[in-house]
C-alpha cells in the first residue's frame, strides 16, 4: 500500500489522532493487513507514538500484523455454530490447510480465523470463505470445498 | 427532497408517498437479512424480477428486499402482500412458479408452505404460522413490509410521525416523563430504566451532552441487535433523535462492529436520508433543534460493549473498562455528560410516544413492560429473530414459538445472556422474560437464547464460554485475566479426564474471588454460567471427574467421536 493512500485516509479524518481506530480500520479494508511501513506512516502524520499505533494495530480483532493469504477463510465460533460442531469443523479446516486461526500458509494461500459470531446462528455450523458463505457443513463437505480454492 | 419543515409539511409528504401506492397492489417481499441473504436471497429478488418481466408484468408486480421478518431457520423467507402468504425456503428456481401459480393463478404454491409438524397442515398466512402466532411483533412485526434502505418505507408506515408530536407537542421534559411513565428499561440486560436515566443527564451542568446507541452485540451467538438495527434503522434513529431531544444533546453516535457491514450499510443510510428529509441537521421540523448522528465503528472485542471500554474506544483509546467513579450521566465520553443505551432501547421509544405510556404497559408485567426482541438458536427447531411479550415463560418462548427441540432428542436446558449469563433446566422453565425473575435465577436478560439437547455436553458448553472470555479479557485486571485462566484449566483437565475431587469446589472458590475483585461486569459475571451449572447439572461434572465419562458423548478425551453434532 502506498504513502499516498495512507495520506488520503488520514486526511479524511483531518488527521485526527482519535480517528486512529477509524484510519486503521480503512487502511486494513483496503490492504487486508497492517504492515509495519504502515504504522509507520500513520504513527509519523498523527504525530502519534509507533508504540501507541501498534497497541492498537494488535488489540483490536478487526486488524492483522501479519499478510493475509488469497483466500480469507472465517470460521464461526458462536455458540450455536459450537453446539451443531463448529469444533470438528474448525479441526478439518486446520487439518486441511496446515494452519492454525490467526496463520497464513506458507504459499499465502490460505489464512485462517475464527469469528465470534456471523449472526446467522440458524443455519450453523457456519464458515466463510472470501466473504462467500457456506452453510451446515460437514467436515467432509469443507474439505472438498477448499480443495477448488487455487 | 427539500427539507420538511413542521409536522404538516411531514404529513403532507407520507400523504404524497401513499398516494402513489395502491395498497392492493401485488408486492413480492423477500427477507433481505444477513441470514436469508446467505441462503440465497439475492438470488431469489433477481430471479423473481427478471420472472416478472418475461411474463411482462412488471408493472403490475413490486419485488422488494425487506427488513428480516425473523423465521432464519427457513430462509430465505418470501411474503406475497397484501394476503400475506408466506413461502418458505424459496430457492431461485421457484420464482417461476410463485408467478404463474399465485401472483397470475392466485392459488399457493403448497409444497413452498409452511406445514404444521403437529397436524400436518399447511398454513398459508405467515401471521398463521405459529412461530409468528405466538409472538407479540410490535417492534419487528412490519419489516417484512419495510425495505430498510426505503425511508419513504418507513414514513409509509407511519415513521417520524413520533418525533413530530415530541417536537411539537411536547417539551422535553415531557419526553422524559412519557419514557419513565412507560417503564422502560434498558434492553441490554442491565434493566436500568431509561426515562431515569434520561433525567439525570438532562439536568447535568454542562450544555455539551452526547447520546450513544450501543449496536455492538459481541455475544457468541445472538444476533437480534444487529438484525433489529439493519431491518429496520430508522426505528432505531427516531428513537435516538427524540432522546437526544428530550435530553439535550447535540451529537448523536451509532456505536456498531466493523464485523456487521450490513447493519453498517443500513444505518449509514438511514443518516444521510433522514438528513436529507430534515429529520437530522439544523432545525429539525422546524423545532430549533439541531442533532448530528454519526456512526463510530469498532474494532471488534466482547469487551467493547462496556460502558467505559466502549466510550475509551470512541475516542481512539484501547477499550479497557475503567473503575466508575463518575457516572456517564455526569463525565462520558469526551468527559461530557452521556447517555448509552442499547438500540432496543431506543427503538421503543416512537412506539412510546406515538401510543403513550399507558398503552405500552399494557404489554408485560408491572416490572418490566413492552416486548423484547431475542434471538433463539442451537438445537431448536424454529431458529430465528423472536419478538416476545415481558411475562411470557421460557417454556412458551421454547415450546410455542421456538417449536421445541431440532429432532426429538430431549431438551436439556436454555442458555441466557451468553458468556456472562446462565443456564436454566427443564425443571425452572416457567421463570418468565421479566429483569427480576430472571435476575433472581441468575440470569441476564442478554438479547441471546441458546437451547441444549441432551447431546449437549453441559462442561463443554461452559468451557466454549471461558474459552471465549480467556480471549476477550482486556487484561488489565488479575482476577479476571488469571481467574478466566485457572478456572479454565481446571475444565481442561475435567474434560480431558485428569478431574480430580476437590476441583468443583476450587472452582466456586475461584468464581466467589473473581466476582468480587474484578474491575468490570466482564470478570465479575465470567463464572455465571459455571456457576449456574454447578448448581444445576453438578451430577454432568461429576461423572466427567468420577467415572470419566461424558454423558452427551461430546468429550473427545472420554471416547466420544463427535462434537454433538446433531443437524
Ligand atoms: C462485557 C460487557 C459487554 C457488554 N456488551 C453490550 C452490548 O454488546 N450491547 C449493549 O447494548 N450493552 C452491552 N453491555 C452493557 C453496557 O455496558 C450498557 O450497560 C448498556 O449499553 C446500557 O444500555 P441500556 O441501559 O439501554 O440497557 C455490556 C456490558 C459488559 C460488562
Amino acid at each position: 500500500m502506498d504513502n499516498d493512500k495512507i495520506g488520503q485516509i488520514i486526511d479524511k479524518y483531518q488527521g485526527e489522532a482519535s480517528s486512529l481506530i477509524q484510519i486503521l480500520l480503512d487502511i486494513q479494508h483496503e490492504n487486508h493487513w497492517l504492515p509495519r511501513s504502515a504504522l509507520e506512516v500513520v504513527s509519523k502524520k498523527l504525530n502519534l507514538p509507533l508504540s501507541k499505533v501498534q497497541q492498537t494495530a494488535t488489540f483490536y480483532k478487526a486488524f492483522s500484523v501479519v499478510p493475509i493469504g488469497r483466500h480469507e477463510i472465517h470460521v464461526c465460533k458462536g455458540t450455536a455454530c459450537h453446539v451443531n460442531g463448529a469444533q470438528d469443523l474448525l479441526e478439518e479446516v486446520e487439518e486441511v490447510t496446515g494452519i492454525k486461526p490467526g496463520e497464513t500458509d506458507p504459499d499465502a494461500k490460505f489464512s485462517l480465523k475464527t469469528v465470534n459470531c456471523l449472526g446467522r446462528c440458524g443455519l450453523g455450523p457456519v464458515i466463510e470463505i472470501d466473504g462467500k458463505t457456506h452453510a451446515r457443513m460437514s467436515p467432509a463437505e469443507i474439505s472438498d470445498a477448499l480443495k477448488k480454492y487455487e | 427532497m427539500p427539507l420538511i419543515k413542521s409536522p404538516e409539511e411531514l404529513e403532507k409528504v407520507r400523504e404524497e408517498i401513499l398516494s402513489r401506492r395502491d395498497p392492493h397492489k401485488l408486492c413480492i417481499s423477500v427477507c433481505a437479512g444477513a441470514s436469508c441473504l446467505a441462503s440465497g436471497a439475492g438470488e431469489v429478488i433477481a430471479a423473481f424480477k427478471a420472472e416478472l418481466e418475461k411474463q411482462n408484468i412488471n408493472a403490475d408486480v413490486d419485488t422488494k428486499g425487506s427488513g428480516c421478518p425473523g423465521f432464519c431457520e427457513q430462509g430465505p423467507v418470501v411474503v406475497i402482500h397484501p394476503e400475506e402468504i408466506c413461502y418458505l425456503q424459496v430457492t431461485p428456481d421457484d420464482a417461476g412458479e410463485i408467478i404463474s401459480q399465485t401472483i397470475v393463478g392466485k392459488k399457493p404454491v403448497e409444497r413452498l408452505l409452511y406445514t404444521d409438524p403437529d397436524t400436518g397442515n399447511k398454513v398459508v398466512k405467515m401471521n398463521d404460522i405459529p412461530f409468528y402466532k405466538n409472538q407479540v411483533r410490535h417492534l419487528i412485526g412490519n419489516n417484512i413490509k419495510i425495505d430498510p434502505k426505503s425511508i419513504d418505507d418507513y414514513l409509509a408506515q407511519g415513521g417520524y410521525a413520533a418525533l413530530a408530536k415530541a417536537m411539537h407537542e411536547m417539551s422535553p421534559e415531557q419526553v422524559i416523563e412519557e419514557v419513565k411513565e412507560s417503564g422502560l428499561r434498558g434492553r441490554s440486560g442491565s434493566g436500568f430504566p431509561a426515562g431515569r436515566k434520561w433525567e439525570f443527564c438532562r439536568n447535568s451542568e454542562d450544555e455539551h451532552k452526547y447520546v450513544i446507541c450501543n449496536c455492538h452485540e459481541g455475544d457468541p451467538g445472538s444476533y437480534a441487535d444487529r438484525r433489529l438495527t439493519e431491518g429496520n434503522p430508522h426505528n432505531v434513529l427516531e428513537g435516538i433523535i427524540i432522546g437526544a431531544y428530550a435530553i439535550g444533546a447535540q451529537d448523536a453516535f451509532v456505536f456498531v462492529g466493523d464485523e456487521f457491514p450490513q447493519t453498517v450499510e443500513n444505518m449509514r443510510l438511514a443518516i444521510k436520508q433522514a438528513e436529507e428529509y430534515g429529520f437530522l441537521g439544523k432545525d429539525i421540523l422546524g423545532s430549533g433543534f439541531d442533532l448530528t448522528v454519526r456512526i463510530s465503528i469498532d474494532g471488534g472485542g466482547y469487551v467493547l460493549g462496556e460502558s467505559t471500554a466502549l466510550m475509551a474506544s470512541m475516542e481512539g483509546r484501547i477499550g479497557e473498562p475503567k473503575t466508575k467513579y463518575d457516572h456517564a450521566t455526569d463525565r462520558g465520553l469526551w468527559a461530557k455528560p452521556t447517555v448509552l443505551n442499547n438500540l432496543q432501547t431506543w427503538a421503543n421509544v416512537p412506539l412510546i410516544i406515538n401510543n403513550g405510556a399507558a398503552w405500552f404497559r399494557q404489554t408485560g408485567t408491572d416490572g418490566s413492560t413492552g416486548t423484547r426482541v431475542f434471538s433463539i438458536t442451537g438445537k431448536i427447531k424454529n431458529s430465528g429473530m423472536i419478538e416476545v411479550p415481558m411475562g411470557m415463560s421460557l417454556k412458551e418462548v421454547i415450546y410455542d414459538i421456538g417449536g421445541g427441540t431440532v429432532t426429538d432428542k430431549k431438551f436439556k436446558a436454555i442458555q441466557v445472556g451468553g458468556p456472562l449469563g446462565g443456564f436454566v433446566p427443564e425443571s425452572q422453565l416457567d421463570v418468565q422474560v421479566d429483569y427480576d425473575q430472571m435476575t433472581d435465577a441468575g440470569l441476564a436478560m442478554g438479547p441471546g437464547l441458546i437451547v441444549a439437547d441432551e447431546s449437549t455436553c453441559i462442561v463443554d458448553m461452559v468451557k466454549y464460554f471461558l474459552t471465549f472470555l480467556a480471549h476477550e479479557s482486556c487484561g488489565k485486571c488479575t482476577p479476571c485475566r488469571d481467574g478466566i485462566r485457572q478456572m479454565l484449566h481446571i475444565l481442561n483437565n475435567i474434560t480431558a479426564g485428569r478431574g480430580n475431587k476437590g476441583d468443583l469446589e476450587l472452582l466456586e472458590l475461584i468464581s466467589t474471588v473473581q466476582k468480587k475483585a474484578a474491575l468490570c461486569a466482564l470478570g465479575q459475571g465470567a463464572s455465571d454460567p459455571l456457576l449456574s451449572t454447578l448448581k444445576h447439572f453438578r451430577e454432568e461434572y461429576e461423572a466427567h471427574i468420577e467415572e470419566k465419562r461424558c454423558p452427551a458423548g461430546v468429550c473427545k478425551a472420554l471416547g466420544a467421536v463427535s462434537s454433538g453434532a446433531n443437524v
